[in-house]
């Protein structure tokens, strides 16, 4: 970044010394956060896991072929057994299961992804100038936060999902927009703590407006556990997306882990005793989830040292 | 979700903290109390306002007619469908309908359900007894277990078992209610293999019994979905607990109570515990909008005759009135009991609500 004006290295270093400067000391942050996340071998093995699970999806199309959710011409006979050609068995329309566990990946990793950037870019939005301005808009946002936090969330985003058209980005939105009052309210608190240091006095002093303040001093204080709570809040929108695909209010032409265990109910898999239909798209989920929710757990511990003594 | 173990006491003492008049210490009158009350009911009070606005203004985001969406392309004569606006109020200016809407969800009228063609109150107090069984009976059994073992993992953190209980906890927590009830079901009431089916496949009772047969008719269907909801719902419990217990574990009255030569268990039980267990209260009450969401997938898989499997069902049609109705109910239900929650813990601490 500091060398992009086509000036010379040595140039670029005297010009903007206090910029190479900052981004020395965050690849030491950097450094530093890695060293003491490995010693966490919880968090250690979500991170496997995960790092399995996105390339699984990243190569989904080079390893099953993206005509894997294809039902007309499906390669078997409707709900065969695992065998040496399909190891999970195949679906009620003779697809081959485990290729469409792997495709269900892209789905739900991508609605996970995409729901928790978005609940936690609301939650750091309301968060962070609920903390910077007070005042009459404090109150009123943390009395919206408020009340999102008592509201179930999952019964708001099941109405949100019902009235809005069936689609994939119906499902994050309605994902997004109820589970941000958690980040929030830790956002905010975060805020109001770092507001009270006297640097951003020095800024204030010095003229710095409040989008300065704002963005330069509050924001990057903020980001480490903005970090650790995206990590939680995917797993959440993981379980919220399968659960949603599962009641039915999901785009109902794309293969995900909770559309393919309503496709199994639907098929009668439980009251026949198909179990082999249901347990690898739950397994994914759970694995998913929980690696997702073990990272959060080992990011927070390591950005919070205070909190990893109470957990 | 653990994110909210860590935000919401600071939720709470912010909410507690305005209400809380401040009085000087010692000052604890009943006059205190009822004003602490007063601005909690007027919060609830509020809070359920802003959930009728809501539950009406949301089902009006429905791009296109309402009565469209329900009929879904099915042919409907011109009369049926002015029927159908009439019925919903559609034809009138839109400010009348909401204090339309208003008025009769204050008395108690919430509309006429298009699926069963019945008002949609009558649909939700029939259920709604089915729904407390199983809810009350999941929840003291996850409150109590998630309290007992969380204890325990905390007095003896860091060694195997509190890693096996945390372990076993955090991945039930992560795995989806419904698939789990599926896998019950399939295992324990279906069979694989030898495995006979031990458990009733769903409802809530088998039909034709009375008197103490009944009791246990019903007992017996209900093993299941209490199983499915404790699983999915202590692991909350056992973290919270636990996470507050280990604040509490530094305390010097704790070395106190130690250096008078109580036993270890006597420490636990009379000093760590009954502190600990403030926290954990208020959050239990908080993490009950989860366990609503529990419900609705629990009583769908279980095909249990309650609330939850009534939202199914109008999911699926959709039944738009009894929808709404509902997430009235489900919504009020979660603050009602938060309310609750916040007018008992000035009882049990002191420092709370003066």
């Amino acid at each position: 970044m500091t060398s992009e004006n086509g000036t010379t290295k040595a140039q670029t270093a005297l010009a903007v010394p206090s910029r190479s400067l900052a981004w020395r000391r965050r690849r030491d942050s950097a450094a530093r956060f890695w060293r003491q996340y490995r010693a966490h071998r919880a968090g250690l093995s979500g991170l496997a896991a995960l790092l399995l699970f996105a390339l699984l999806a990243l190569t989904a199309p080079l390893l099953v072929g993206s005509d894997v959710d294809n039902v007309t011409d499906a390669p078997g006979g409707p709900l065969e057994d695992p065998s040496a050609r399909f190891p999970f068995g195949t679906d009620r329309f003779g697809r081959n299961l485990l290729g469409l566990v792997i495709w269900g990946a892209r789905v739900s990793l991508l609605v996970g992804l995409l729901a928790a950037v978005l609940s936690v870019a609301i939650g750091t939005l309301i968060g962070v100038t609920a903390g910077h301005f007070k005042g009459w808009y404090a109150t009123v946002m943390m009395r919206i936060t408020d009340w999102f936090l008592v509201m179930p969330t999952l019964v708001l985003a099941i109405a949100l999902a019902t009235v809005m058209p069936r689609s994939l980005l119906t499902i994050v939105v309605a994902i997004g927009v109820t589970t941000w009052p958690t980040t929030a309210r830790l956002v905010r608190a975060q805020t109001l703590a770092v507001e009270t240091r006297p640097y951003i006095e020095r800024a204030r002093a010095l003229g710095g407006g409040h989008w300065h303040i704002m963005s330069r001093h509050v924001l990057p204080n903020v980001m480490p556990l903005v970090l650790a709570q995206t990590t939680l809040i995917i797993s959440t929108a993981i379980l919220a997306e399968a659960t949603l695909a599962f009641l039915g209010l999901g785009d109902p032409t794309v293969v995900s882990w909770g559309a393919l265990l309503q496709d199994a109910r639907e098929a009668g898999a439980v009251s026949s005793g198909h179990w082999w239909y249901l347990v690898p798209p739950g397994v994914a989920i759970a694995v998913v989830a929980l690696a997702f929710t073990l990272c959060g757990r080992a990011v927070e511990q390591v950005l919070n040292p205070r909190l990893g003594v109470s957990r | 979700m653990t994110a909210d173990a860590a935000s919401a006491p600071v939720g709470k003492t912010g909410a507690a903290g305005p209400a809380a008049a401040p009085h000087g210490p010692g000052a604890r009158t009943a006059t205190a109390y009822l004003r602490y009350v007063a601005g909690k009911l007027a919060g609830a009070a509020v809070s359920l306002l802003a959930v009728l606005v809501t539950s009406f203004f949301l089902f009006r985001l429905i791009p296109g007619d309402p009565v469209k969406f329900m009929t879904g392309g099915r042919q409907v004569s011109a009369e049926q469908f002015a029927h159908y606006r009439a019925q919903f109020g559609l034809d009138l200016p839109m400010w009348q309908q909401f204090t339309d809407y208003c008025g009769k969800a204050l008395t108690g009228d919430l509309g006429t359900s298009y699926q069963f063609n019945a008002p949609v109150i009558d649909k939700i107090t029939e259920a709604l007894p089915n729904t407390l069984l199983l809810t009350g009976t999941a929840f003291v059994i996850y409150t109590l277990l998630g309290i007992f073992l969380g204890t325990r993992s905390a007095w003896r953190h860091g060694r195997l078992g509190d890693r096996l209980n945390t372990g076993l906890a955090l991945t039930l927590y992560s795995v989806p209610s419904f698939w789990l009830g599926l896998l019950l079901i399939v295992t324990l009431s279906v069979g694989i293999g030898p495995l006979p089916g031990l458990f009733p496949t769903g409802g809530m009772e088998s039909g034709g019994e009375e008197g103490f047969a009944y009791v246990v008719d019903v007992a017996h269907h209900l093993v299941l979905p209490v199983v499915t909801l404790v699983a999915v719902e202590y692991g909350q419990t056992l973290l919270v607990t636990r996470s507050a217990l280990m604040d509490e574990m530094g305390s010097d009255y704790l070395t106190t109570a130690r250096a008078k030569g109580l036993r270890d268990d006597l420490v636990r039980r009379r000093h760590a515990v009954p502190n600990a267990l403030l926290p954990t209260v208020t959050l239990i009450f908080i993490n009950l909008g989860r366990t609503v969401a529990g419900v609705i997938l629990v009583e769908t898989v279980f095909s249990w005759p309650g609330l939850g499997g009534l939202f199914y069902q109008a999911l699926s049609v959709p039944d738009l009135p009894l929808v709404q109705g509902l997430f009235l109910v489900f919504a009020a239900a979660v603050i009602v009991m938060n309310t609750l929650a916040d007018l008992i813990y000035p009882l049990l601490d002191p420092r709370v609500g003066r």
